[in-house]
């Protein structure tokens, strides 16, 4: 459909609507600048970007793990070691070089990490959306991203309470590759998983459309934008559990006793706006940059899903799951997997594994819960 | 009910989620602000993220 199959009325209208949008959301970055500093509405901008390129390329990481493991197409894992691959190459020295400035996604292998991880894949399947996922498809319209969303967040926060017994089961020392070494073992290792799903994948299906190398770049770009703005790669997890606490202790319960949220760090964010927290300010920017394309598309004429009750009661569950589980992993696709095997965490790694394990469970009970149709 | 009622819920959600903030969080202050850029500013990073144990 393009815009000239419009009448000239409809184009101005269509025109106007996306004018309106484009200032609204620059209009909004300028506002969190003025009141807070220009970093924080820089991090929403690269937010935006983050939701402009996921919806926009149509780059995620829940759909294809599920057309590999269905049907054997690699494209889009593909496309996601790509990126990993070209944040790695830049993240790398700048870690090394600016010690302190800058941080990596880094965390322990430990037995609630893997464990939340293959939770974490299986429930991504069920929903159909990761931690970003979920982000983009409640901000462009989609009913199930929409209900997981709240419950994915509530999630998070009840796995921050426990945390500290989950990961007093056992977790190994930290490990973390870094230097030309780290990088060099970081891209062989990605390189012998493209191998590896490139083996097992249809034939010609290793070719990258350019829709998915487009992504891979967008998507890579503002991941080192974040890293050197907010000295953090990309996260999303921790900003979905701060909102609730936010509100939990705006109910009036009590945090301080809990460790988590007693630590100082957690309790700075606590106590400071959310506008000043770099994880909230991304996702509510992959938020509005999914509507902008979602809108500027016309995509969201389309009328919701008619699902039966019990699917609905999946998306709920599955929702708190994806929060819960990815708070003991020490991220979701994009705080562990993404960003972790980029800045060099074997946790990362650990998370890959035992969460593609958990999709192919994942893919098998959305039509036991009524997903769609059984095949 | 079409996804656009859908998008809006959320998008009024979340600016309601930031604006109940607004109201209980310590009071913004611009001139109190991190560099723009973490990269090159000499301080020590200090956001909170999901791969990070609590300390």
């Amino acid at each position: 459909m393009t815009d000239q199959s419009l009448p000239l009325s409809g184009r101005f209208g269509l025109y106007s609507l996306r004018a309106g949008l484009v200032l609204a959301t620059l209009l909004a970055a300028f506002v969190v600048a003025a009141l807070a500093g220009a970093r924080y509405g820089l991090l929403l901008l690269i937010g935006l970007g983050f939701g402009m390129a996921l919806e926009g390329f149509r780059f995620g990481f829940a759909g294809p793990w599920r057309a590999m493991i269905l049907r054997r197409e690699p494209a889009g894992i593909l496309a996601q070691l790509l990126a990993i691959a070209l944040v790695a190459v830049v993240a790398f020295p700048l870690l090394g070089n600016a010690t302190g400035e800058l941080t990596g996604a880094h965390a322990p292998v430990g037995f609630a990490m893997i464990g939340g991880a293959f939770v974490f894949g299986a429930a991504m399947q069920v929903v159909l959306g990761c931690g970003s996922g979920t982000l983009v498809n409640a901000g462009s319209g989609n009913a199930v991203g929409a209900l997981a969303l709240p419950f994915f967040a509530i999630g998070s926060f009840l796995g921050s309470l426990h945390l500290g017994w989950w990961t007093g089961l056992g977790s190994a020392p930290l490990v973390v590759f870094s230097g030309g070494t780290g990088l060099a073992i970081t891209l062989v290792a990605l390189a012998l998983v493209a191998i590896l799903v490139i083996w097992l994948g249809v034939p010609g299906g290793a070719r990258l459309p350019r829709r998915l190398i487009l992504a891979a770049l967008a998507i890579a770009a503002l991941a080192l934008a974040n890293l050197v703005v907010a000295g953090q790669p990309w996260g999303v997890v921790y900003g979905l559990g701060l909102w609730v606490a936010k509100g939990v202790q705006g109910a009036g319960v009590d945090l301080s006793a809990n460790p988590f949220w007693a630590a100082p760090g957690n309790a700075e964010r606590l106590a400071s706006s959310l506008l000043t927290d770099v994880t909230s300010l991304t996702n509510l920017g992959i938020l509005a940059g999914a509507f902008l394309i979602a809108a500027w598309r016309r995509g969201l004429s389309a009328r919701l899903p008619e699902l039966p009750v019990r699917a609905w009661g999946a998306v709920i569950i599955a929702g708190l799951l994806l929060g819960y589980s990815s708070r003991l992993a020490f991220g979701c696709n994009v705080g562990a997997f993404f960003s972790g095997i980029s800045t060099g965490s074997l946790h990362g790694w650990a998370w890959f594994v035992a969460a593609f394990a958990g999709s192919y469970y994942g893919i098998r009970l959305r039509p036991l819960l009524g997903l769609e149709a059984r095949s | 009910m079409n996804r656009a009622f859908i998008a809006i819920a959320v998008l009024v959600g979340a600016i309601g989620i930031v604006a109940a903030d607004l109201g209980a969080s310590t009071r913004l202050n611009p001139y109190a602000a991190p560099p723009l850029l973490a990269l090159g500013s000499g301080l020590a990073a200090s956001g909170a993220h999901c791969s990070a144990p609590p300390q």
